[in-house]
């Protein structure tokens, strides 16, 4: 009886690692396909840019104003830390180091996964339900090409932007608390910012992590879509999915970027 | 269109077996048959959307046994298929669903493109409902748009798959009547696969039954009438019994109840 039960866990989980692997398999040939037939609609780039309206225009009110509060938060916890050690002058390094590194990246790239990546997966779910993606294929259209693919790139472009845009006005929050209400020096503040922040180092390196995270999120998101099952529950489900996994993926993604990025 | 002893399983369920039938140019071929007989996944080999495991089926004189992709999209250039419930885009007016196959698959001007969209709206009377979204339709217009969409590129092989579900008899009209129009004008080969019995032996030129993945019974609409087979009679007549009989196999009911 309780080999038995042993025996089924252990079944249990080793059924859970190769459905695992086999999804895993399934999203690289999914990606694949993807990319061998974005050339159409780089060549239309009208759809990629009505995808961008979608995905990142629309997603501008939540990550400006997550970006002024958290540029906030980072201005009155910096100050309280470095006036201990007579430091306040570096403030404006402090917060924009901080903001281009890692959580402007970071956190724009959460925000964009539950507001944009939700919303491309419920559409293209919902597209499969439906049967508009169905009536595509039998109309000799490929939906990979003309439905999967401008929503794929049209996140991939816009989360470097949408990431440079939260950095921006968390840089406005710390100057509004650290400069305004608290009354650090101005100068001071900006005069560090520019010595401190390496454009290669800390700019270039915080786009190129903001257009991983964009990357690995468009792809979560149009791969639970199109891979949905066609009902309302199997919609519901790929959604939260596509949170779940692209939240953690940006995480992971950030430890081993972080790490070869900036070990010194 | 040609079908000659179609096989096809999901699995070790087997769906068809053995099908053979014939959709000679410009007619209109009904397939009927009860649920889970097998008349979606028909349809859906016809499309290339499945491969039957073995036989024969030939479209616009083209094997679709082992077709390419490309090859199998050059076909359905030619082919359409109207949805159950339409499938419009959602995302798009009804201008640009009709004008979506002109805009993929043609380089026409806009303004040719317009005249078109307006010509087929026309014929399924819906031209002044160009402008609005599918959610601003009723069920039997959005079908009435999607046949529009569906007949943009004049395809030589139309296929309907429940054409009438859910409609209101005006509606049901209107639809089988653009269906037999639509036909005609194009020159078309049309399947429909319905379950709508009365509308359909008004509307189509011959008829298969499916029942049980095979077909049971076929021919013209008075052939149809006049039958005496019993599973033809039962379909036709919507007997709630007879060989598809009314009780689920069970045991025998009185010892379902006196027995232990």
């Amino acid at each position: 009886m309780m080999l038995e039960g042993i025996t089924a866990v252990f079944g249990g989980i080793g059924r859970g690692v190769v459905d695992a692997v086999w999804r895993l398999g399934f999203a690289a040939r999914f990606l694949g396909m993807l990319l061998w037939l974005s050339g159409s609609c780089l060549r239309r780039f009208n759809l990629v840019m009505r995808e961008i309206y979608f995905s990142g225009v629309l997603s501008l009110i939540i990550i400006l104003v997550s970006g002024l509060f958290v540029g906030m938060v980072l201005g009155i916890q910096g100050y309280e830390i470095l006036v201990r050690y007579g430091s306040e002058s570096a403030l404006g390094a402090m917060v924009a180091l901080s903001l281009v590194r890692e959580l402007g990246p970071v956190l724009a790239g959460l925000l964009f996964a539950s507001r944009a990546g939700s919303a491309i997966t419920a559409e293209i779910g919902l597209m499969k339900a439906t049967e508009q993606l169905d009536a595509m294929d039998m109309m000799a259209v490929d939906p990979i090409a003309r439905v999967v693919a401008p929503r794929f790139w049209g996140g991939v472009i816009s989360m470097p932007l949408l990431a440079a845009m939260f950095s921006a006005l968390g840089v406005l929050g710390g100057y509004i608390v650290g400069v305004v209400m608290i009354g650090t020096d101005p100068g001071s503040f900006w005069s560090q910012m520019q010595a401190n922040v390496d454009f290669r180092q800390d700019i270039v390196n915080g786009v190129i992590k903001s257009a991983v995270f964009g990357l690995a999120v468009s792809w979560v998101a149009v791969f639970e879509g199109y891979d949905a099952e066609p009902t309302a529950e199997g919609v519901s489900r790929a959604t939260t999915r596509t949170v779940v996994i692209s939240s953690l993926a940006i995480l992971g993604l950030d430890f081993i970027l972080t790490s070869l990025m900036f070990r010194g | 269109m040609r079908l000659r002893d179609l096989c096809f399983s999901y699995g070790d369920r087997e769906v068809l077996r053995g099908v053979s039938l014939d959709v000679p140019r410009g007619k209109l071929v009904a397939i009927m048959g009860g649920s889970g007989s097998g008349k979606t996944t028909l349809m859906r080999l016809i499309g290339g959307q499945l491969q039957a495991q073995s036989g024969e089926l030939t479209v616009c004189g083209r094997n679709l046994h082992g077709i390419g992709r490309e090859e199998l999209y050059t076909l359905r250039r030619r082919m359409s298929l109207l949805f159950q419930f339409g499938a419009l885009f959602t995302d798009m007016s009804v201008f640009d669903n009709v004008a979506f196959l002109m805009r993929e698959h043609t380089d026409l001007p806009e303004s040719i493109i317009r005249d078109l969209v307006l010509m087929k709206l026309q014929a399924v009377g819906l031209r002044g409902t160009a402008a609005m979204m599918p959610k601003q339709l009723s069920g039997g217009m959005a079908r009435r748009v999607a046949l529009a969409r569906a007949i943009a590129l004049d395809p030589q092989l139309m296929m309907y798959d429940e054409p009438f579900t859910g409609l209101d008899p005006i509606s049901l009209g209107v639809i089988g009547q653009l269906i037999r129009r639509l036909n005609d004008a194009l020159g078309a080969s049309s399947i429909v696969v319905t379950h709508d019995v009365q509308e359909s032996l008004e509307l189509v030129d011959y008829i298969y039954f499916l029942s049980e993945g095979k077909v049971v019974a076929q021919g013209t609409p008075e052939e149809i009438r006049a039958s005496k087979d019993p599973w033809v009679h039962q379909f036709v007549w919507g007997e709630s019994d007879g060989p598809v009989p009314f009780h689920y196999p069970a045991v025998p009911y009185e010892e379902a109840l006196l027995g232990d």
